[in-house]
């Protein structure tokens, strides 16, 4: 049987960011698949010899532009953890209102690609609607929809008062009816199902080997979220990770759906728990030492080594992301797929590409 | 066939899903970081918006009282807005609107003696990052 | 700071490894850090029950180091992205790039601590070689 080698990417309609997959193809059916990186490296842990460590919050942000405030949180805690810093209980609750709110907002994202991958554009715009709402609640309580720079050494800037508290309540619950009406459209239609089911599928030990993260894992039925650590307050809130065991695309959506309705859970748990207080505590001195700090994104487990020598600038800030961990999961995945597939499958691990090569 | 029949009867004789831009714009919320404004009369000409910008877009120059900004360069953070020892930089709710070409805005006043209040935020800025 | 640190040999890298991979720890990833002009820290994270642990190999530049695809096969995406920024050439990669993974094949200077690095792919650069091209 001849073998053709067909270029999936950098441009694709399904993908967000630019990847390259090269697949070889034996009469439509994968049989291996070699990736390429490197379209959208821009040496962002390299500006730490540039910038000094509190301006570094902003550009550590910009690393993704769908889960920035994540990044800079994660930052944060980390030379928090330097400097011996203590953050007051209620920028910890703030910060956590935000990230779960970035967290519903990178999911609908997702979801709404996801159905655009197949096809179904109304379903795809549907779902952006949605997410419009919370982008409007990141614009009046930060000032920006997502780069939303709130995160400081020490803790947040911004405070919420309980009018927008009471605000962004009834949003949520707009957000829920929504998503329950489309509920049924996603999870029961026998189109989407078609498509999905059964396709893609990553045994548990598979991705326990090569390293999977994130809801790539979690739909494997590996219990791994790493808000189950209890960084920041979320030892305050009730939190049970969402697990499903069939390790297909259905199962991964079904996950990151999940997530979406766990996420409102946590927010109106955090408003509900809110400490009074301060928002900031002053920072002063600079880092020194090593850490390693880990968070979790809405893709997956992201982890920060900072090495730090008592000067303005860092001596090394290292970045591993959670697309970087599943690209190899992907790679076992792909062979033995139909070509056609391999569209919805390579979308179904949500590849952030820009977070990838930073 | 008639499934969708009574979906398309309501999205015609209801209101639609989406706002008619741009007849019908969206009024900004406050505290949007929108454009940077600096209020040159109150301005000091301290320098510390430079030293604190992540994208290094404010030159100030002290004695010649220039305050030079690129809004090109600005990632709209609001760092210097909340820094400001003299307040005179805001930040509006509404985004720079385009322009045609590349333009540097640069403002000049008249460097000033810092009064005392301006002068202890300055000492605290300052002790931040010199420890 | 950094808990659970073990500080490992070369000759001992790989075996540790296998070892540990025969306790259930997940790999994480590797991270790399300069310690002076000739000496690189490369940390192996891995993870288990959201527990980090951590080995610290420190090399000198220009030294290849074992890889350890052959026990983790998901590290090739890192050690190759490592041979791309530092310099750092790993011995048994399972799947080589030959240092196109980020960088063009005309880029002689790799990104981070600027070492040079020489442009032909397969062969190894021998020690001499690589600090004689440093001083350039």
């Amino acid at each position: 049987m001849p073998k053709t080698i067909i270029p999936f990417g950098p441009q694709h309609p399904v993908l967000p960011e630019p990847l390259h997959l090269k697949l070889t193809v034996e009469d439509e059916i994968i049989v291996e698949v070699f990736p390429a990186l490197g379209f959208v490296h821009r040496g962002l842990e390299g500006l730490v010899i540039h910038k000094d460590f509190q301006q570094m919050i902003q550009v550590v942000e910009r690393v993704c532009g769908i889960c920035s405030m994540i990044h800079a949180m994660c930052y944060c805690q980390g030379i928090e953890e330097l400097m011996e810093i203590e953050v007051p209980p209620r920028a910890k609750m703030l910060r956590i209102i935000w990230s779960e709110l970035h967290r519903i907002q990178s999911h609908l994202l997702w979801l709404g690609l996801f159905a655009d991958s197949f096809g179904f554009e109304s379903l795809f715009m549907q779902f952006w609607k949605i997410r419009e709402k919370i982008l409007d609640v990141n614009e009046a309580t930060t000032g920006n929809r997502v780069i939303v720079s709130v995160n400081l050494i020490g803790g947040v800037r911004r405070d919420l008062s309980a009018e927008q508290i009471k605000w962004i309540l009834s949003n949520l619950c707009w957000v829920e009816e929504e998503i329950g009406r489309l509920e049924s459209t996603l999870m029961s239609d026998y189109t989407v199902k078609k498509r999905t089911a059964g396709k893609g599928v990553l045994p548990r030990e598979k991705a326990f080997e090569l390293g999977a993260v994130g809801p790539t894992a979690r739909a494997s039925g590996i219990t791994q979220d790493l808000r189950m650590l209890g960084y920041s307050a979320f030892d305050w809130l009730d939190f049970q990770p969402v697990v499903e065991t069939d390790g297909d695309c259905y199962a991964r959506s079904r996950v990151r759906f999940r997530e979406v309705l766990g996420s409102i859970d946590l927010v109106r748990q955090a408003v509900s728990k809110m400490p009074g207080g301060e928002i900031r505590t002053k920072a002063k001195g600079r880092p020194e030492g090593e850490t390693c700090t880990r968070i979790e994104q809405p893709r997956g487990e992201l982890l920060y080594y900072i090495k730090a020598n008592g000067s303005k600038n860092l001596e090394r800030l290292r970045i591993r992301t959670p697309t970087f961990a599943n690209i190899p999961a992907l790679l076992s995945i792909l062979p033995g797929m139909w070509l056609s597939d391999v569209p919805v499958v390579v979308l179904s691990i949500d590849p952030c590409i820009s977070c990838t090569e930073r | 066939m008639f499934k969708m029949t009574p979906n398309i009867i309501h999205n015609l004789f209801h209101q639609k899903a989406t706002r008619r831009y741009p007849r019908v714009v969206r009024p900004a919320f406050e505290n949007v970081r929108g454009a940077l404004f600096n209020d040159v009369a109150k301005c000091t000409f301290c320098g510390t918006c430079e030293v604190k910008c992540p994208s290094q877009c404010i030159t100030v120059d002290k004695t010649a009282g220039l305050w030079i900004y690129d809004p090109f360069a600005c990632v709209f953070c609001g760092i210097c807005a909340d820094i400001c020892p003299s307040e005179s930089l805001h930040q509006q709710s509404e985004y720079r609107l385009p322009l045609a070409g590349r333009e540097t805005i640069m403002l000049k006043g008249e460097p000033k003696h810092k009064t005392e209040k301006t002068a202890k935020l300055m000492k605290e800025i300052n002790d931040d990052t010199k420890d | 700071m950094l808990r659970d640190v073990n500080c490992l040999s070369l000759e001992a890298l790989v075996g540790e490894v296998a070892k540990i991979k025969v306790q259930g720890y997940r790999f994480v990833t590797l991270s790399v850090a300069e310690r002076d002009s000739d000496t690189f820290d490369i940390f192996y994270h891995f993870d288990k029950n959201l527990t980090l642990k951590h080995f610290k190999l420190s090399v000198s530049k220009g030294l290849p180091v074992p890889s350890i695809t052959p026990v983790y096969l998901a590290a090739f995406l890192v050690e190759n992205e490592i041979q791309d920024l530092f310099g750092i050439r790993f011995n048994g990669l399972v799947v080589n790039y030959e240092r196109t993974l980020y960088l063009e094949p005309e880029t002689k200077v790799t990104p981070f601590c600027r070492c040079t690095v020489i442009r032909t792919p397969g062969v190894e650069p021998t020690p001499d070689a690589a600090t004689a091209s440093e001083d350039n």
